[in-house]
């Protein structure tokens, strides 16, 4: 059976964090009662006008810097038409032929580089509620508009289609992600909405080198469906070019609940969306001023993080990676760093803490920035340096994070609290050992048998018993000396 | 009330008020009454009272086409789709008036979206021409025009697209300025043609229409479009038009296909006129002036199809159907719009419509470039250009309803200066057959000033009476 090779270019919207719409001068919607946030300029009213706000020009600047673009000299904003109603003038003013910037290129740590098209700046549509058990508009009882969200400052990113798996992509989106969170310009909540991505799918065999017919994957809303969607729609075409069928150009809809694609517009209903030059605003044309003052804007980028990491901290790829593509991970980190100012832990066991254990906890706990869990950076770096200076064994440790990050605190505060201070006094580790293979001769007789796993069984009784105190390999070397092995 | 009061222009009404003379309320009711009167059908909508009136423009009345917003005052831009509506704004060019001392007598009637040449499109019945009932006041400013020269309005505002100023001025023998593109803000101006709309002042004599333009003009943060003025706008002085060189295009002028006899006859002295007052007169090319009726007969609709998309029964105006989204877009279009309207933006849609959009929006953007260039370089040898306004003058009523392109070709003189952006005048020159014949001075871009002054040395020379034969003005 032919494996088929995935081919994947993402489109992803960005909701810019001005204070002020695209075209208007009202603040932008978090939440408010509906149609609050609205003026005659965002509900469309007759001879009303857009004015560009220059804030989104110098947030969609910096996307295109941090994204390695060329800035376009002159670029400038069409009318793309159709009917709608979450759409007031009938029309999205959005750029077309001549973006704000183009030609950039995103690498992934230790994956593949993407290249950028184009970063595009457009306007939001209004927010569309549909009463009624189907929750589309076919089918709707009724649908209301609210108005607060339209006119919200977008840029759309687009990529060429230099993916190759369902992984990548993901990785893609989350760097992009840390990328645009880092700069500043955006939530990039992709729940709420301020990060949106399609997915242009195709498949080929392995070695060819044209492009099959792509489809469009929409509502892929978090990192989870992205993967999953574009996994399904592989999937599907997969299927459909072995079976001889072949794929048609259509946009899907990606219900996460079953995990299937439903088809929204075929390649015969796709718009004529009769682009032209939007007449009421002028060219923008970035002066080197502008594009100084958004250089400037911009912080350390996860490309040259990574490079950081890897040399000063001496981190391996991976664990750099992590650290860079999670970007309040990796702050926080820094932050542990240098909290721990006398006799701190090493970067390298700090790093190796922090990806392994922490992420394992935040995940248990949902979290998406370590921030927002009660373990402060001082205690992560003092945790790890008690368990460099054996002060603390490394399951014991395990414990102590576990509380750390549930109810806060400080590591050796919790350390006496609950009695895990490792057990120091060898004697005493000596005549536990001695007392636990006296309990259990059957074990005993095993091991002299020549079954050495048993020794496990041995070893482990002795750590319940010590309750995590004692150090590992102590323990072994200890057992393994009584039983003369 | 003396019928005198009705002979003022506005200059000379405001000095009258200043000098106490007159009174300002006195001045705003005598319009008001008049205007309450309309047997012209001018009118959409009237005051009952003008609100107060401070600053320079001393309280005057002044009407309004119904195409600029007026907060909570109706605004139909003359169609079924915006009846009883009413803007939560002011267009920027009422605000300025407002804040300037004027007061809004009333909305005129105009053309649906100001699409038409004779005011035939209004969903709310033509206008008549004071100077013949039986004919059009020309369009799409058609209210405007006819309530001012008709002593119904002492002045007025109207928008300019491709003639909308000019032509009804021409036909209704009065004075119509279209200010060069991007002087005077489009905020709150109805937009029919956004690249080529352009608001200014339709008035008895061109001192008015300087004083109106010098409170209209200026850049507006609400429109990217518009331009820093370059100076004061002067209200003209001069007598003699010494050292001026003026072209007349052949392509628009006596020559051009469809000029009447009689029109041409008006020109032609005109032209002598202008030699006795010490301009000279040379002939002279727009290589591509006869091709900006179909650039414009491209672009205007394509801008339109887009720009009045926002009427779907969504948020405002005439909602129609049965709830059904299709059903609900299609219905109100349908009912709303009439048949000008819904021919332009079918036009419009399929010259944008992919395959066809280099061969019609892409080609016509490009004679509009070589018609700016024509300008450009006649510019460069003449001080202006000089054309009739209107290659006939006003027509009866329903002569051209039935033919579209008879209907366009109206504007034929008008319409290169509105693809170039530059300013151009209308100025009554005389008459024909008892109906006023009107000439046409276009300038560089942002020359009013010049060209007013212009304008005015021929006004004066010409002394054309405002003595409208269709209706009894003493009445």
């Amino acid at each position: 059976m032919t494996e088929f090779e995935p081919v994947i270019g993402l489109e992803i919207h960005v909701q810019l964090k001005t204070r002020t719409k695209m075209f208007c001068g009202c603040a932008l919607s978090f939440g408010e009662q509906p149609n609050t946030r609205t003026c005659p300029v965002c509900l469309g009213h007759p001879g009303t006008l857009p004015v560009l706000n220059a804030e989104a020009v110098h947030f969609g600047l910096m996307i295109g810097l941090a994204l390695g673009c060329e800035i376009g000299p002159r670029s400038i904003f069409h009318r793309k038409n159709y009917f709608y109603p979450d759409l007031p003038k009938g029309y999205q003013i959005s750029q077309y032929d001549l973006p704000l910037a183009e030609h950039g290129e995103l690498a992934i740590p230790g994956g593949p580089t993407v290249r950028i098209t184009r970063a595009h700046m457009e306007e939001d549509a209004a927010k569309l509620v549909h009463l009624g058990e189907s929750g589309r508009i076919h089918g709707a009882g009724e649908s209301i508009v609210d108005f607060n969200r339209g006119g919200t400052p977008l840029v759309e990113i687009v990529t060429e289609p230099d993916l190759r798996s369902p992984a990548d992509a993901r990785e893609f989106l989350q760097l992009l992600r840390t990328t645009l969170k880092q700069i500043g310009v955006s939530d990039v909540n992709m729940e709420e909405g301020s990060l949106r991505c399609d997915a242009n799918v195709s498949v080929r065999e392995p070695g060819e080198s044209g492009l099959r017919t792509k489809t469009e994957l929409k509502n892929m809303n978090s990192f989870r469906f992205v993967e999953r969607g574009i996994n399904a729609e592989i999937e599907r075409q997969s299927q459909l070019w072995r079976s001889g069928e072949g794929v048609s150009q259509e946009t899907l809809h990606f219900d996460p609940t079953s995990g299937s694609l439903t088809s929204l517009r075929s390649k015969e209903e796709v718009h004529d969306y009769r682009y032209f030059p939007e007449p009421d605003l002028v060219p923008v044309v970035p002066t080197p001023a502008m594009i100084e003052r958004a250089r400037d804007a911009l912080p350390e980028l996860p490309a040259a993080r990574m490079e950081r990491f890897a040399s000063a901290y001496e981190l391996p790829p991976d664990t750099a990676a992590v650290l860079v593509t999670w970007f309040e991970l990796g702050s926080f980190y820094e932050e542990a760093l240098t909290a721990g100012d006398n006799g701190g832990p090493t970067p390298r066991v700090l790093a190796g803490w922090v990806t392994g254990e922490l992420v394992a906890r935040l995940r248990e706990e949902g979290l998406d920035d370590p921030r927002a869990s009660k373990v402060s950076p001082g205690a992560m770096s003092e945790l790890v340096a008690m368990v460099e200076r054996k002060a603390l064994s490394q399951s014991a440790a395990k414990a102590v994070l576990a509380e750390l990050t549930r109810s806060g605190g400080e590591p050796q505060a919790i350390v006496e609290q609950k009695g895990l201070a490792p057990i120091a006094d060898s004697g005493e580790l000596e005549s536990i050992v001695q007392r636990v293979i006296e309990a259990d001769p059957g074990a005993v007789e095993q091991i002299r048998a020549g079954k050495d796993r048993a020794v496990g069984a041995i070893i482990g009784a002795v750590m319940k018993e010590t309750k995590g105190r004692a150090d590992g390999s102590e323990v072994t070397r200890i057992v393994r000396e009584k039983l003369g092995l | 009330m003396p019928a005198e009061l009705f002979e003022l222009t506005v200059a000379e009404a405001i000095e009258k008020i200043e000098t106490g003379d007159l009174s300002s309320g006195e001045y705003f009711d005598a319009y008001r009454e008049a205007a309450a009167g309309d047997e012209l059908n001018a009118y959409l909508w009237t005051a009952e009272d003008g609100g107060d009136g401070d600053g320079e423009l001393r309280g005057v009345p002044i009407a309004v086409k119904d195409i600029f917003c007026t907060d909570g005052i109706p605004t139909t831009a003359g169609s079924r789709i915006l009846e009883g509506y009413e803007p939560p704004y002011d267009s920027t060019a009422v605000r300025k008036l407002r804040d300037a001392g004027a007061r809004v007598l009333g909305k005129t009637n105009m053309d649906e979206f100001a699409m038409g040449s004779s005011n035939e499109n209004s969903a709310y019945g033509p206008v008549r021409n004071p100077w013949d009932l039986d004919r059009v006041p020309g369009g799409s400013s058609g209210g405007s025009a006819a309530a001012v020269a008709a002593g119904l309005a002492p002045w007025a505002i109207g928008t300019d697209t491709g003639g909308s100023i000019r032509q009804p001025a021409a036909l209704c023998g009065i004075v119509g300025l279209k200010p060069t593109y991007g002087s005077v803000s489009r905020y709150g101006m109805v937009a029919f043609a956004s690249s080529l709309d352009q608001c200014g002042p339709l008035t008895r004599d061109v001192t008015d229409a300087a004083l109106l333009f010098r409170h209209l003009v200026g850049r507006d943060a609400c429109d990217s479009t518009s331009l820093e003025p370059q100076g004061e706008v002067e209200l003209p002085r001069r007598t003699d038009l010494r050292g001026l060189r003026f072209g007349v295009p052949a392509e628009l002028s006596s020559e051009a296909e469809g000029v009447e006899p009689g029109v041409s006859q008006v020109f032609e002295q005109t032209l002598r006129r202008i030699e006795e007052l010490g301009g000279t007169v040379e002939q002279t090319k727009l290589p591509h002036a006869a091709h900006g009726i179909s650039a414009y007969y491209v672009l205007a609709p394509a801008e339109a199809s887009s720009n009045l998309a926002r009427f779907d029964g969504v948020r405002y105006g005439l909602r129609a159907g049965n709830g059904d989204l299709l059903t609900m877009y299609e219905e109100t279009r349908a009912q709303g719009f009439g048949d000008e309207v819904k021919r332009r933006i079918m036009l419009g849609t399929f010259a944008l419509s992919a395959g066809y959009y280099d061969a019609y929006y892409g080609r016509a953007q490009r004679v509009r470039t070589k018609i700016a260039d024509d300008f450009r370089a006649a510019f460069e040898s003449f001080d202006f250009l000089v054309t009739p306004t209107s290659p006939s003058v006003a027509f009866r009523l329903g002569a051209r309803t039935d033919d579209p392109l008879a209907m366009y070709m109206s504007d034929y003189c008008t319409v290169p200066m509105s693809l170039a952006g530059v300013p151009a005048i209308s100025i009554p020159a005389g008459l024909s057959d008892g109906l006023p014949v009107g000439f046409q001075i276009a300038g560089p871009p942002f020359s009013e000033s010049a060209m007013l002054d212009a304008a005015h040395a021929l006004e004066r020379s010409i002394g054309f009476e405002l003595a409208p034969t269709g209706i009894d003005v003493d009445d």
